[in-house]
């Protein structure tokens, strides 16, 4: 047994609630413009409920929906989703156990419970931190991407404004990673090449060039001056 | 959206995950790969946001979608709640939409 008080938990349950609600928007938002944009109710669900990492989803789809292939659909998706590897790596200390524990904890390693789980202070803590919050956005995700997907099918997306709930959402999503000057230059880079190469390329290209920008990192981060 | 999309995209995104958590577990991970990884998100969410606001196909255009994704980035600048951020660029595109 724990020794600390089950009080102490609570800022464990707290912003696990809250990450899941702002998913929840994001979910929404996922399900109504999957679905206009030639998906179904299932193909969402299976979405949401198999490869479960946010921004590759709307990634796809954003892809899909431009009129872009599905293998560069697939490519770019996958680019995005590599972070999760750096994820795993950083919290596996943590999350040691047998096979299965660990096949099973994979499903969940993505922004959300990573930043959860290394925010805490004790390996107990950490271990219930980052299953916590994978329950917490796991339901969140699935049920606002049923909830979008089933209201999608009856809502005229362009007439709303809703394809813009992509772009606003990543603009969300890529606000906290561009603290750093090298991570903005990286961004704006991407921006650029990503609209130079599009008069060009086939649709869905120009994502999976701009992420050759983040080549940079090879290099070492210049120090502070 | 095909099933192929959705099946190929699951498997892979799996693979990546587990690829870290299992396979290399509290291995070290290659410092350079790292920091290659770690920039990857600023660059590819910054051209999805290009794509998504000023591309239609493969021509590069200026429309309703400018005006909705620039209260986006306004909104997420003075930390806006995410909800309202999403619900407001949606409206401030229709809004243009609907009278022009």
């Amino acid at each position: 047994m724990n020794d600390s008080p089950s009080t102490n938990n609570r800022d464990i349950y707290g912003p696990a609630l809250a990450l899941g609600f702002a998913v929840f928007v994001f979910a929404i938002s996922f399900g109504v413009v999957c679905v206009s944009a030639g998906g179904s109710v299932p193909k969402a669900m299976a979405m949401s409920l198999l490869v479960f990492t946010g921004a590759s989803q709307f990634s796809a789809v954003s892809v899909i929906a431009a009129g872009g292939t599905a293998a560069s659909a697939v490519t770019g998706a996958l680019i995005l989703a590599s972070r999760n590897a750096i994820y795993g790596v950083a919290i596996a200390p943590w999350l040691t156990g047998r096979l299965p524990y660990r096949l099973a904890a994979a499903q969940f390693t993505i922004d959300e419970t990573t930043g959860m789980t290394l925010a805490q202070d004790t390996p107990q803590r950490r271990r219930l931190a980052f299953w916590v919050t994978a329950a917490s956005i796991y339901v969140f995700w699935n049920v606002g991407t049923l909830i979008g997907a089933l209201a999608g099918s009856s809502i005229d997306t362009q007439k709303y404004g809703l394809d813009v709930a992509f772009p606003a959402a990543f603009v969300a999503m890529v606000a906290p990673l561009v603290r750093s000057h090298r991570a903005k230059r990286v961004g704006f880079a991407g921006a650029v090449v990503c609209l130079a190469t599009t008069p060009f390329l086939p649709i869905g290209l120009p994502i999976i060039v701009a992420s050759l920008v983040a080549l940079v990192g090879m290099r070492p981060e210049p120090v502070a001056r | 959206m095909s099933w192929a999309v959705v099946i190929g995209l699951s498997v892979g995104a799996y693979l990546l995950k587990a690829l870290g958590l299992v396979v290399i577990g509290d291995r070290k991970f290659p410092p350079r790969y790292e920091g290659v990884i770690a920039l990857v998100p600023a660059a590819v969410l910054c051209a999805l946001i290009m794509k998504d606001t000023f591309t239609n196909g493969q021509e590069l255009v200026i429309d309703a979608r400018m005006a909705g994704v620039s209260l986006a980035v306004v909104g997420v600048w003075c930390r806006v709640p995410l909800w309202l951020v999403i619900v407001a660029s949606c409206a401030a595109t229709a809004l243009v939409r609907a009278v022009s």
